[in-house]
């Protein structure tokens, strides 16, 4: 199986608007095995999507080193498919042609045209191939969104808080269409989110990060606990204690002076 | 209620019919020159006849009636604004006569004059599409590549802000210089006209651009020219349109002006040329040449336009 990503002592720099240094990321290690599901969770300045960001070569780090398969990453490639947290459609194609920009660019869309319907047809989009975005709601584009970034076969999906803008009911439906997907396709997938519940009941494992400068906390790891996490099941509520807690967020438990 | 449109008919009808009434009965003023026929009232018949023949085509095609309907009363607003023109000067001379000629005469220049009407027409357009298409091929060219290139942007974009605002027609001295015949010249100018506007609006529209639309195009495999073709162009065509707009009512401007340098025929040319001759019967006439070409060239960029950028919700309306 491909798509390992392999992270070793990475660190990363921004300078602020007053131009002083700002440490993103200090001394990042992470190991991510093929086709798992990694979520990085973490309140914002984390540096978790900066961390996303560099895993797509988006973004170049200073220090330490990472590798896809071995190979170091040094730009954006088509064996990485991002999903932005807003869906990013390109405005001006159909929902058809979004989709097979990635084919119709890599010259591989003569061969291929029938991914383009598969896709579609996968993340339920069929009948809207001529539709363009601005005609859709914001669920559906994200399903563009996924779909575009899977034409392809990327190795690794990496999703940047792609639901964060949908309302909870889209956004469990198309978590479970992404954990189908995952499944299905058995990809690597990594996932920043800021939302405990989500991480829970899609990943393998949860990075959990915190910031100033941007350092892994823990490594939770939830890969024995039977899929799918069933979102009222006791582990997950365990789970969920465990991560808020990490993130000091748990809260004090106050003991009731008498039982109802 | 089938044919109810037609209801919204009788009121331009009426105006039709007042406006040729007032324009046979009431006996004209001396001081205007008599014109060769009463050209004013074959436009109104003219009117008449179109109005007529919309309301009986509209009762087999209701698609044509309804927009009839909703046109209809602007046209006889339009009318009934000549009619009070028309009692202003051919019937009270209160206006004075030498400027405000009198719609028979304006109309007249129409019936006698236009065959050299439209030969200065064609003159004019010729000039007009040669200096556009320039100007819109270079300042794509150069927009996109100010967009698009960090070098051409340090070197060019300057210049394009020191030079692009001097009004085109400023550079009549050195081009009549420089350029081998007036027609040259002319187009040159309209071209530096619209240039100018689509240089920087493109520039800018391309400037614009989400970041993020680029970053999702290199994550799909695109290259960098795949990306400009396919990303960076359409998402800047918004901007590039208010450029031609502009470049567009700027070439008009300057056509009027350019054809001063000693053009042969032109509708510019034709105004000013009947000014100087006191033919002011055949300025208006040209004027409304003028406008109605300048209108149907705009109506015709914003149909491209909306054809071009149906992706755009909520698109300015022409």
């Amino acid at each position: 199986m491909v798509g390992g990503i392999a992270i070793s002592h990475l660190g990363k720099r921004f300078k602020n608007p007053q131009g002083e240094d700002i440490t993103a990321l200090s001394d990042i290690s992470l190991n991510i095995r093929p086709g798992s599901f990694v979520s990085l969770i973490g309140p914002s300045g984390c540096g978790k999507s900066t961390l996303l960001r560099i895993i797509a070569g988006l973004e170049h780090a200073e220090e330490g080193e990472i590798t896809l398969d071995g190979a170091p990453i040094a730009g954006p490639g088509c064996d990485r498919g991002f999903m932005f947290q807003s869906h990013m459609l390109f405005k001006w194609m159909t929902i058809y042609d979004n989709v097979a920009f990635g084919l119709r660019a890599r010259g591989l869309y003569r061969e291929q045209a029938g991914r383009v319907d598969e896709m579609l047809g996968i993340v339920g989009l069929k009948g809207f191939e001529k539709h363009y975005p601005h005609q859709l709601s914001g669920g559906m584009c994200q399903r563009a969104s996924l779909a575009r970034a899977l034409v392809g076969h990327p190795k690794v999906l990496l999703l940047d808080e792609p639901l964060g803008a949908l309302d909870a009911f889209t956004r469990m439906n198309i978590q479970d269409e992404i954990a189908r997907i995952w499944k299905e396709q058995s990809m690597t997938m990594v996932m920043v989110t800021h939302d405990v519940d989500e991480a829970i009941y899609m990943s393998d494992s949860i990075v959990v990060m915190t910031p100033r400068p941007g350092r892994i906390k823990q490594i939770l790891d939830l890969s024995d606990l039977p899929r799918p996490h069933a979102r009222s099941g006791d582990d997950f509520l365990r789970c969920r204690a465990k991560v808020l807690r990490i993130l000091d967020y748990g809260g004090k438990i106050q003991k009731p002076e008498y039982a109802i | 209620m089938p044919h109810s449109y037609l209801k919204h008919a009788v009121l331009p009808l009426l105006v039709v019919l007042a406006t040729l009434g007032i324009a046979l009965w009431l006996p004209d003023s001396a001081e205007h020159p008599a014109a060769q026929h009463p050209y004013f009232v074959f436009t109104a018949l003219g009117v008449l006849a179109a109005m007529l023949a919309f309301s009986i085509a509209g009762m087999s095609f209701p698609p044509l009636g309804e927009a009839f309907a909703r046109k209809a009363p602007f046209y006889a607003g339009v009318l009934s604004l000549f009619c009070l023109y028309n009692i202003l000067t051919a019937k009270t001379a209160l206006l004075p006569v030498l400027y405000f000629p009198s719609p028979d005469n304006i109309f007249g220049v129409f019936f006698e004059d236009m065959p050299f009407l439209l030969k200065c027409l064609a003159y004019s357009l010729r000039l007009l599409v040669l200096g556009w298409i320039g100007g819109i091929i270079a300042g794509f060219l150069t927009g996109v590549a100010v967009g698009f290139n960090r070098h051409v942007r340090y070197w060019v974009l300057p210049w394009v802000r020191i030079l692009g605002p001097i009004p085109a027609t400023a550079w009549i001295p050195i081009v009549l210089v420089c350029f081998p015949s007036v027609v040259s010249a002319s187009a040159f100018l309209i071209g530096l006209a619209v240039w100018f506007p689509t240089t920087v609006l493109t520039a800018s529209g391309i400037a614009n651009i989400e970041k993020a639309y680029f970053e999702a195009a290199a994550t799909l495999g695109a290259s960098k020219s795949y990306t400009i073709r396919k990303v960076g162009i359409p998402a800047a065509m918004p901007h590039m349109f208010l450029g031609l707009f502009n470049g567009t009512c700027a070439s008009f401007l300057t056509l009027v002006t350019a054809e001063m340098l000693g053009a042969k025929y032109g509708i510019g040319w034709y105004i000013n040329w009947q000014k100087e001759m006191m033919a002011y019967p055949n300025v208006y006439a040209g004027l409304m040449v003028m406008s109605l070409s300048c209108f149907a060239l705009l109506t015709l960029l914003f149909r491209v336009r909306n054809k071009v950028l149906v992706w755009q919700k909520g698109v300015i309306q022409w």
